[in-house]
């Protein structure tokens, strides 16, 4: 479990964050919240990986870890075959040079009093990607129309652009050191329904063209997560308990929870609705301070039996890299 | 079943220094006995502030400037706002459910008092009976332990927890209608489905009537009969859920339906994104709105106002001159 893989950009080894949670003046540690807990999980380059969870099952930790923006307490994370989890500041800003980060609210992530262009342009400074003003002012251009916003609109601030306008704005950042891997953090929720399929596709088109784009996908929308996705990793409380292909993961759900998950999403369409598993769980999330024994997810499982509190059940593969931890399938 | 409410030619606007925002530009529809309508659109159409209107909840700058609001054989806009019958009405008659419960839960009071002042008001019970069914109706909505939970401050409970005792509030009057403005949107995907489920099997216990305003076509489809669809302040379709999501005709919505990704889609189906923003409603053109997005215009389109809704069939109403039929 040491060695580096084969064709995976991204390989995250039993990964780990615990935050302390501390009390009284001298900030003593009362206990950790584990917001990650074990994850581990591949990406290819070229390829999507859909992550999905409630609010709070460690979606936004995972981005982070990979981004070197935490320290994980424990775990590897190999990208491009080098462990980052060990890495010092210094060479983890070089690193970051290949990886960016989409963040979910437009409205908040892009710094209001630097303009438009300066905001895309930023990271060709910070990582010395131009020699030249001009050459800087061509690189910005294009990133401008590679994300379909005119050029002559590098000058205007970000409270003059819609919120669709604002995310390609992100997105052309992003794009900016020409990087490998971009973890895209619920890119779209925060934009009108009619506005979203935009800024998918924007993202689908640019990994077509590069091919060698890898993303990381994190939202709470289980559809747009699936659309967009190679393969969709399912979280709960900090860990992953089903990963496997977007068709496989409609098809065929095994994991109670990834089933109770799709069936509290409606589809738009009334004659297939009629037809579908209604299923709803008892109660809500528990906290990640204080998580049930055993299978996390054992109190509001419709198919607990009193072994799923004994023990924690490992991520298996099925079949076909269709993984699942639960002991009832 | 019988109708129960009508709301005729409605007109909402706000007076602000950029201009008039028309935000409510016109808008009929009606909800029949124990039925479950739908108001769909995105943000900013006017959802919030027809149903407001309705209930005459709207502030200065807003004014309701035309339009009638018939329940009961009343027209609700002859009564003043703050009057004894509108009082009578709001909050009993007709119940509402925000989208944001802490904003409409008193954050320094208890739910029990919460509760029991609701009941005392409007059903004139005394405090015993007051507290017994305010704990009834909590664990009816699923809160447990309601007898020792009722003495909680609002901030004691989860996001889905509040949203559970403003639907047991909704109830508490019997209510003829309720009307559910995005009651779940900011809640977890299985909290949500916890709660619609429950309004659902609330709405049909006690014979109300269900008006959910959403932007989720998804949650219509699967609990509403009737929905509308709203933009730019106006209702460009109408029709059962059947008409709308299996021969869509205004462009929007066959634009809405099929710019979002659906959980059961072919591998590699590609979105068609409608092009374009939604309108900001300050001073409107007499055309239609949808018209710089719509790729069914024709001529006529850009030279005539924005037609009226005009029956397609049955029950099936749009607000548009183009043949979308076959496309
Ligand atoms: N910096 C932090 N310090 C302490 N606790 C944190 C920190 N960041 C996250 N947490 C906790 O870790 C858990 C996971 O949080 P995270 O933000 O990763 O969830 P998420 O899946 O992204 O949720 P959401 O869908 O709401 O964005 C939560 O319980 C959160 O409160
Ligand atoms: N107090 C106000 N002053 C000026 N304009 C207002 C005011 N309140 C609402 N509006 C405008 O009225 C229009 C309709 O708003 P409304 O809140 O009804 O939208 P909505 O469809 O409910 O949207 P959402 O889905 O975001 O809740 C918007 O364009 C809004 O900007
Ligand atoms: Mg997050
Ligand atoms: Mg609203």
């Amino acid at each position: 479990m040491n060695s580096k893989s084969n064709d995976a950009i991204l390989d995250i080894q039993d990964l780990k964050m615990y935050f302390p949670v501390t009390r009284g003046l001298l900030r003593r540690k009362v206990a950790d919240v584990k917001a990650v807990d074990g994850v581990t999980f591949k990406l290819k380059q070229d390829e999507t990986l859909g992550l999905v969870g409630e609010s709070g099952c460690g979606k936004t930790t995972v981005g982070r870890c990979v981004l070197g923006l935490y320290k994980p307490t424990g775990g590897k994370i190999f990208f491009e075959d080098e462990d980052i989890a060990t890495f010092s500041e210094k060479k983890l800003r070089e690193i970051r040079s290949k990886m960016a980060l989409i963040f979910q609210d437009p409205y908040s992530s892009l710094d209001p009093r630097q303009s438009a262009g300066s905001i895309v342009g930023e990271p060709l400074k910070i990582h010395h990607l131009v020699l030249s003003k001009g050459e800087y002012r061509d690189k910005v251009d294009q990133l401008f129309s590679i994300v379909g916003l005119d050029s002559s609109m590098t000058d205007r601030f970000p409270h003059e652009f819609s919120g669709g306008q604002r995310q390609r704005i992100g997105v052309a950042r992003a794009l900016a050191c020409d990087p490998d891997l971009i973890v895209c953090d619920e890119p779209i929720s925060a934009l009108d329904v009619s506005i979203q399929a935009q800024i998918i596709n924007l993202l689908e088109e640019l990994q077509g063209s590069s091919k060698k784009l890898s993303y990381l996908f994190i939202a709470h929308d289980l559809s747009v997560v699936k659309h967009i996705s190679d393969r969709v990793a399912v979280m709960y409380l900090g860990r992953i308990v089903e990963i496997c292909s977007s068709k496989e993961l409609y098809d065929n759900p095994l994991h109670p929870y990834t089933r109770a998950l799709l069936s509290a999403i409606p589809i738009p369409d009334p004659f297939v609705e009629e037809t579908r598993e209604r299923i709803i769980l008892k109660g809500e999330v528990p906290s990640p301070l204080n998580p049930p024994p055993g299978c996390s997810f054992h109190p509001r499982c419709f198919m607990a039996i009193p072994e799923c509190s004994q023990a924690l059940p490992p991520l298996r593969d099925i079949g076909d890299g269709h993984e699942v931890a639960c002991i009832r399938v | 079943m019988a109708e129960l409410l009508r709301v005729n030619n409605l007109v909402t606007q706000f007076k602000t220094e950029s201009g008039l925002v028309k935000a409510v530009d016109g808008i009929s529809y009606y909800i029949d006995e124990q039925e479950i309508i739908g108001l769909v659109g995105e943000s900013g159409c006017g959802k919030s502030v027809s149903q407001l209107s309705v209930m005459q909840l709207i502030s200065a700058p807003g004014e309701i400037a035309g339009g009638e609001v018939i329940f009961e054989g009343q027209n609700l806009l002859n009564y003043h706002a703050n009057g004894p019958e509108m009082r009578s009405i709001r909050g009993a008659k007709i119940a509402m459910i925000f989208q944001e419960p802490m904003t409409s839960l008193n954050p320094v009071l208890t739910l029990g008092r919460q509760l029991t002042e609701m009941l005392q008001l409007h059903l004139k019970m005394n405090d015993d009976a007051a507290r017994k069914r305010a704990v009834e109706l909590m664990s009816m909505v699923g809160i447990p332990s309601a007898e020792s939970r009722i003495d909680d401050y609002p901030h004691h409970f989860s996001g889905g927890m509040r949203q559970r005792i403003m639907i047991a509030m909704s109830l508490s009057c019997n209510p003829k209608i309720i009307i559910a403005d995005e009651p779940t949107t900011s809640l977890d995907v299985t909290t949500q489905a916890q709660l619609m489920e429950l309004m659902k099997d609330m709405v049909e216990r006690f014979h109300t009537s269900l008006v959910i305003v959403t932007h989720n076509l998804g949650v219509v489809a699967r609990y509403a009969q009737r929905i509308y669809i709203m933009y730019a302040g106006r209702i460009v379709e109408s029709g059962t859920i059947k008409d709308i999501f299996g021969t869509p005709r205004h462009p929007y919505t066959i634009g809405l339906l099929k710019c979002i990704p659906r959980l059961d889609e072919e591998e590699g189906t590609k979105l068609v994104p409608i092009n374009g923003l939604p309108p900001n409603l300050i001073n409107m053109p007499s055309t239609c709105a949808f018209l710089p997005r719509c790729s069914y215009r024709l001529d006529k389109c850009s030279r005539e106002p924005w037609p009226p809704m005009t029956a397609i069939d049955g029950n099936h109403y749009i607000r548009c001159y183009a043949d979308t039929k076959e496309k």
